[in-house]
């Protein structure tokens, strides 16, 4: 999916900025109020931006390395729970001769080039598909068809949350040779999924809530490993970062245009896919309740089963719209004017709350962006020969990946995709190691040289 | 009987390193990422040349058993030189990330020491070169078999864990020693390190004899624990402390 982590235009990296600054740059915006903020513009003090500026790039910096890390380990936890899934439960990695059909194509043709041909068209249609549902999503978006969107959302996660799950855990006894009776299943999967939705689109324990997310991730990885073919998905993968970056931030891109629509409407998105790390708590603002809720329920969706490609691709628009949105949020409550007045009369020495709030304002990706990552690593132990060395470079070049990108977000300031660096690494790794390096690791642990 | 030899061979070859990152590293946000980033730099010396190597196996002939030997030396010993060389390369993106933060901060001061983060890349290094000759083995491991049967050594499994090991921690050490070369301007010291790299490499050249690689690699890792001890910092006196269980300011990591 097209998720990515952004920033908004006037507000800092959500690493560690501080409210005050987005208070008064939003404030700024004006959006046809006739009062900033409650207060007339002409008070803010000119200098405190300068400074405001270098101690935003120092907090930024600062609180960089350690919401790197806030990343690195939801990421890596997915990716372990897709590999581990792959090596163990054969179930993902048999080839059933089912395909989804968004992949009508074959790849078990007589000739190189026809698979290419059929790999080259599934991807076509499959990005196709993709394109025209962000499409969709963007226009059902603008012209405020929320309940559709809310509807389909739910929908896609009660069918994540309880018929993927039942088919992960039915694979996984099957592997294991657990003898289950299907009550005891029936009441797993219930009080899973329910615990599950609730977590997602209401309220839930931080930790439970990311656990989900990263678990749903994991599950909408391991489909995509499981139905399409080997060179269709690794085009696919390719392709996909291409149109994140074009849609991102290209000026008429779908993605960029549904950020932009949600920072003029000043309001919130629905629940989204998207991982966060922390709740956002404002001390002083009148309305944390809703904020937090906001929070929490956009902290995940699932993806429709019967369209995992489209699905993706629309929560990575609810994702960066609603991330914008969020970051919105944080420095201007969409709420009443009187919490606006409130929060400008905090003292305007950066408020004793700061580093707190800091702490707390952690970082998002879109879920989409995990799943991704999830294949890639998933497909590489999966099909690569070289088994384990395989993996464990595309597991590294995907985390270096994001540290860039993280690192770019941070210079840049705007909104940025997170799967083209990551992407790019991976399968470059990827074949990389599974054609040179492979073979070289493979003569030298028979000689038993070491280097 | 397999799942005991995976899992002392994966806890003799990981241990030290895993110990290492759980202690000092895992707690460090900025440490973690510098670690990684180490890893990286040594896949992209272990890529580069595998390329190379690849090209020369794929110009040559390859039922030439004795070629393809020397050609597997020569690429080894090119990867070697190779791991040095980015070790390096890494040395001047640390330092200049290293400016970079301490401009940053408030007091002008970097949140991390090079010397930290010598002992960081080092270990990360470490912990790739490891995992990548260990990995496969160790899953290997895991299944049905019998080592040595068509006689070949059967000490296999558990030479390869304490060799893994050895290079580990030797990489750990030869970071830390590079490193202080490098902001001393002792070129003499890099040239030492990368000398002492090819020795240990060549040394496991004349595997399966065990005798003629495993007791020098231990002795060198002992000789760079000392001299990476005494040039972070450290001396007798600290060491003593150490034993005492004194506090004491320097940090000799």
């Amino acid at each position: 999916t097209m998720d990515f982590m952004e920033i908004h235009q006037n507000n800092v990296s959500s690493e560690g900025a501080e409210p005050r600054r987005r208070t008064s740059e939003s404030g700024e915006r004006g959006r046809g109020e006739t009062e900033l903020n409650g207060q007339p513009p002409s008070a803010r003090p000119i200098p405190a931006t300068v400074t405001e500026d270098d101690e935003d790039e120092e907090l930024t910096l600062k609180y960089g390395a350690k919401h790197v890390i806030m990343l690195f380990v939801p990421v890596t936890l997915c990716m372990v729970v897709v590999v581990a899934t792959i090596k163990s439960v054969s179930f993902y990695t048999q080839n059933d001769g089912q395909q989804l059909i968004y992949t009508p194509f074959r790849e078990d043709t007589e000739t190189v080039g026809q698979r290419a041909l059929n790999s080259i068209l599934n991807a076509a249609i499959m990005i196709s598909v993709i394109v025209v549902m962000t499409l969709v999503l963007v226009l059902l978006y603008k012209y405020r068809c929320y309940k559709v969107i809310h509807g389909w959302l739910f929908i896609s996660s009660l069918l994540l949350l309880f018929f993927f799950s039942f088919i992960y855990l039915g694979e996984v006894f099957k592997t294991y040779n657990v003898a289950m009776d299907y009550f005891t299943l029936a009441v797993i999967i219930w009080n899973f999924g329910v615990v599950g939705m609730i977590c997602i689109h209401w309220k839930g324990p931080l930790r439970l809530q990311q656990a989900y997310l990263i678990m749903i991730s994991a599950l909408m990885a391991l489909v995509f490993i499981k139905y399409l073919p080997e060179w269709t998905s690794w085009l696919i993968l390719a392709v996909i970062s291409v149109y994140d970056l074009l849609a991102v931030l290209c000026p008429k891109g779908p993605l960029r245009i549904l950020v932009e629509t949600a920072q003029e409407r000043n309001e919130p998105i629905f629940p989204a896919l998207i991982y966060s790390s922390t709740m956002v708590w404002l001390v002083g603002m009148a309305d944390n309740v809703e904020t937090r809720k906001n929070n929490t329920s956009s902290s995940s969706e699932p993806e429709n089963p019967a369209s995992p490609g489209q699905q993706s691709e629309d929560d990575g628009g609810f994702t960066s719209a609603w991330v914008g949105q969020q970051q919105q949020q944080l420095g201007n409550l969409q709420s009443t004017e009187e919490s606006r007045r409130e929060v400008q009369q905090m003292p305007s020495a950066r408020p004793p709350a700061d580093p707190a709030d800091d702490e707390e304002r952690g970082v998002k990706l879109g879920l989409g962006d995990f799943i991704f990552y999830s294949m890639l690593v998933g497909k590489a132990s999966a099909t690569a020969s070289g088994d384990w060395n395989t993996t464990l470079a595309c597991f590294v070049a995907i985390l270096i990946g994001l540290c860039l990108t993280l690192l770019l977000l941070a210079i840049f300031k705007k909104a940025l995709p997170a799967l083209p660096i990551s992407i790019t690494f991976g399968l470059v790794f990827y074949f990389a190691t599974d054609n040179l390096v492979r073979p070289f690791m493979d003569q030298l642990a028979l000689h038993q040289f070491y280097i | 009987m397999p799942v005991a030899v995976f899992f002392g061979c994966a806890f003799i070859a990981f241990g030290p390193a895993l110990a290492l990152f759980v202690f000092t590293i895992a707690r460090e946000p900025l440490r973690v990422i510098i670690l990684i980033a180490g890893a990286f730099f040594w896949l992209l010396s272990l890529l580069l040349s595998s390329l190379v190597w690849f090209i020369a196996v794929k110009a040559s002939n390859p039922e030439n058993v004795s070629l393809q030997k020397g050609l597997l030396i020569f690429g080894a010993v090119f990867s070697v030189v190779l791991q040095e060389v980015f070790r390096f390369a890494y040395y001047r993106l640390l330092r200049k990330a290293n400016e970079g933060l301490a401009a940053i901060s408030e007091e002008n001061l970097s949140p991390i020491s090079v010397q930290q983060m010598a002992y960081v890349a080092g270990l990360g290094f470490g912990i790739m070169s490891g995992a990548f000759s260990m990995i496969n083995i160790l899953s290997d491991s895991l299944g049905p078999g019998t080592v040595g049967i068509y006689g070949d050594s059967q000490y296999y499994f558990i030479t390869s864990a304490f060799m893994t090991m050895a290079m580990t921690l030797l990489h750990t050490f030869w970071g830390v020693v590079f490193f202080d070369g490098c902001e001393k301007r002792r070129w003499w010291v890099i040239a030492a390190v990368a000398a002492l790299h090819l020795l240990v490499s060549g040394l496991s050249f004349l595997n399966p004899s065990y005798e003629g690689s495993l007791p020098p690699a231990y002795v060198i890792m002992v000789l760079m624990a000392a001299w990476a001890f005494f040039s972070s910092g450290g001396s007798l006196q600290t060491l003593t402390q150490v034993w005492m269980c004194k506090k004491n300011g320097v940090d000799s990591s």
